[in-house]
């Protein structure tokens, strides 16, 4: 398997449990491009987690093709495959009687790498998510809180950097100022990294946060539908999705604006003094929260330096 | 059959000390010129062959144990009737044991062994299936996830995990060994079950030696606790964590 990010493609992927009705999994197929995130989401029964638990062959398909980088994950051997994906749960799961060290290096250990390249690894991955890679190195999981013991998690599958990640909701079990600093970090992350993603969570604005892509199921594990996040709140193909996505679908939407991708119109010559100010990386729906919270009509955008960059109407965020 | 012990065998039991003391003349329950002076001809070699018998027991036991519990821990079928098994075994009271073993194996140490060997069993394998099945789902998921195999996932997460328990029980299994193995008097020469047994058959009990014999056997199960628990301890720093 490629150590970069890989391509990965369902292709009519069928789960049946042997005596239930219906399938879980029923005729999936999508293609995660090389370097996205694809987030699952839908509610539950919708089969999100039994889709991702396919791919590293922790579920056994029933029928279809599930293809990273064009090879047939039934091609591999399986400790082969599942060693070469990260795979990261919302229980986390760490081991209770191992160090974060020895946790993280559990995978570049079964592959045999050098004692020292390990410990050299370790100290990345730490630094990467967040942790101190001198102390919490030599710390037990019960010694963490919930917010480190995912950071670990997330280090540890990362570990052997592999070229697909599996995410089945990671951050679902944090509380909720935490979860957007992991949000946010797994972003940033994700920006350096450039690892193809599954995420799978319940939760709709998560998916529209972290998604490049995003895959609604609903119930019986069909696909309503896979598309960007702008466009599945624009155009919704259905009422299942409309209603899953909220009413509030076109606020949702603006969120995923800023203030700099507007055309902004001139400041003028008083420099657009009196008007409330807002950075350009503001989205859209917190500049419209601003403006009905004062009670105004327009705002200033301002760049990073503070200097006026130009003015924000209600219309033109709306528009 | 000499080994056989028969209360009351009549004659002076107490031998001719010499120069008793008061203390032995009156049968007390310390006389410290006994102790000294039989510390080295009946003390000290009950107590050594009391660690042995201990020794054996626990350690034959805690490998059965093992083998038993691999066996049930991989074929759940076999988890129950196993333990019924191990159970049985324990409910048989020691001596109706020891008369059932003589045809087979004699009035020989082999005997003692078997029936304290089969009594650890309980404990031991109890606790193991115990300690292996509470291994948390989520701990087997990440392993299974991340590619270890069914036999690394056993021996890196599972038996790690499970060792606290595991060594729980044979803190438990060595205390109730050392105390039961007072009983192996009453079929062979080996044991403080032997100072004691004497100390019952003579005439008018002789405390000191009943007393000393019987606080070397509670002075060496707290001493096995004790450094069991501290090898629990240093295995598992994790364990107290939580």
């Amino acid at each position: 398997m490629p150590t970069e990010a890989a391509e990965l493609v369902f292709d009519e992927a069928t789960k049946v449990y042997p005596g239930r009705d219906g399938a879980a999994v029923d005729h999936l197929s999508l293609t995660v491009p090389s370097g996205e995130i694809c987030v699952l989401v839908g509610p539950s029964g919708g089969g999100k987690t039994t889709a991702l638990k396919l791919v590293n062959r922790l579920i056994p398909l029933t029928s279809g093709y599930i293809r990273i980088d064009g090879t047939q994950i039934g091609d591999y051997d399986v400790t082969e495959l599942r060693r070469s994906i990260g795979y990261v749960i919302q229980q986390v799961g760490l081991f209770p009687h191992m160090t974060v060290e020895a946790n993280i290096g559990t995978v570049p250990r079964l592959l045999g790498w050098e004692r020292s390249r390990i410990r050299e690894r370790v100290g990345e991955l730490l630094e990467l998510v967040g942790l101190d890679p001198e102390q919490d190195r030599r710390r037990f999981p019960a010694e963490l809180s919930g917010g480190q013991r995912q950071r670990v998690g997330l280090a540890r599958a990362l570990a052997a950097n592999p070229a697909l990640m599996l995410m089945d909701e990671p951050f679902g079990a944090i509380d909720p100022i935490v979860r957007a600093r992991l949000q946010d970090e797994f972003l940033r992350l994700q920006g350096e990294l450039r690892k193809t993603v599954v995420f799978v969570t319940h939760d709709v604005d998560e998916a529209i946060k972290l998604g490049d892509r995003i895959a609604i199921l609903r119930e019986g594990g069909r696909l309503a539908q896979y598309d960007t996040p702008q466009r599945i709140l624009e155009h919704p193909v259905d009422e299942f999705v409309a209603d899953f996505v909220g009413r509030d679908r076109a606020l949702k939407a603006l969120a995923l604006r800023t203030l700099g991708e507007l055309e902004l119109v001139p400041a003028g010559r008083d420099g657009g003094d009196g008007l409330p100010r807002l950075g350009a990386d503001a989205n859209l729906r917190d500049a419209l929260a601003l403006l009905i919270a004062e009670r105004r009509d327009a705002l200033l955008v301002v760049g990073a330096d503070g200097s006026p960059v130009g003015v924000a109407r209600r219309r033109d965020l709306i528009g | 059959m000499t080994g056989w012990r028969v209360a009351g065998g009549g004659g002076p039991v107490i031998p001719n000390f010499g120069h008793p003391s008061a203390c032995l003349e009156h049968n007390g329950w310390f006389c410290t010129d006994w102790l000294t002076k039989h510390w080295g001809d009946t003390l000290q070699p009950a107590l050594i062959q009391h660690i042995q018998l201990t020794l054996i027991a626990v350690g034959i036991g805690f490998g059965i144990s093992f083998l038993l519990a691999l066996v049930g821990f991989r074929w759940r079928l076999f988890e129950g009737p196993i333990g019924g098994f191990t159970d049985f075994l324990y409910a048989i009271p020691s001596l109706a044991l020891f008369q059932l073993l003589v045809p087979l194996t004699g009035v020989t140490v082999t005997t003692v062994e078997i029936a304290l060997t089969s009594y650890t069993l309980f404990i031991l394998y109890r606790t193991m299936i115990a300690g292996l099945r509470a291994v948390p789902e989520e701990v087997l998921e990440s392993a299974r996830g991340m590619g270890l195999t069914r036999i690394q996932t056993f021996i890196r997460v599972e038996l790690p995990l499970a060792t606290p328990a595991i060594l729980a029980g044979l803190r438990i299994a060595t205390v109730a060994t050392i105390s039961i193995a007072t009983v192996a008097a009453f079929l062979i020469q080996d044991g403080l079950g032997v100072p004691i047994f004497d100390a019952i058959e003579t005439p008018d009990l002789f405390k000191t030696k009943l007393l000393a014999a019987s606080g070397l056997a509670i002075l060496l199960a707290l001493v096995a606790d004790a450094l069991l628990a501290f090898v629990q301890r240093a295995l598992t720093p994790w364990s107290r964590l939580r």
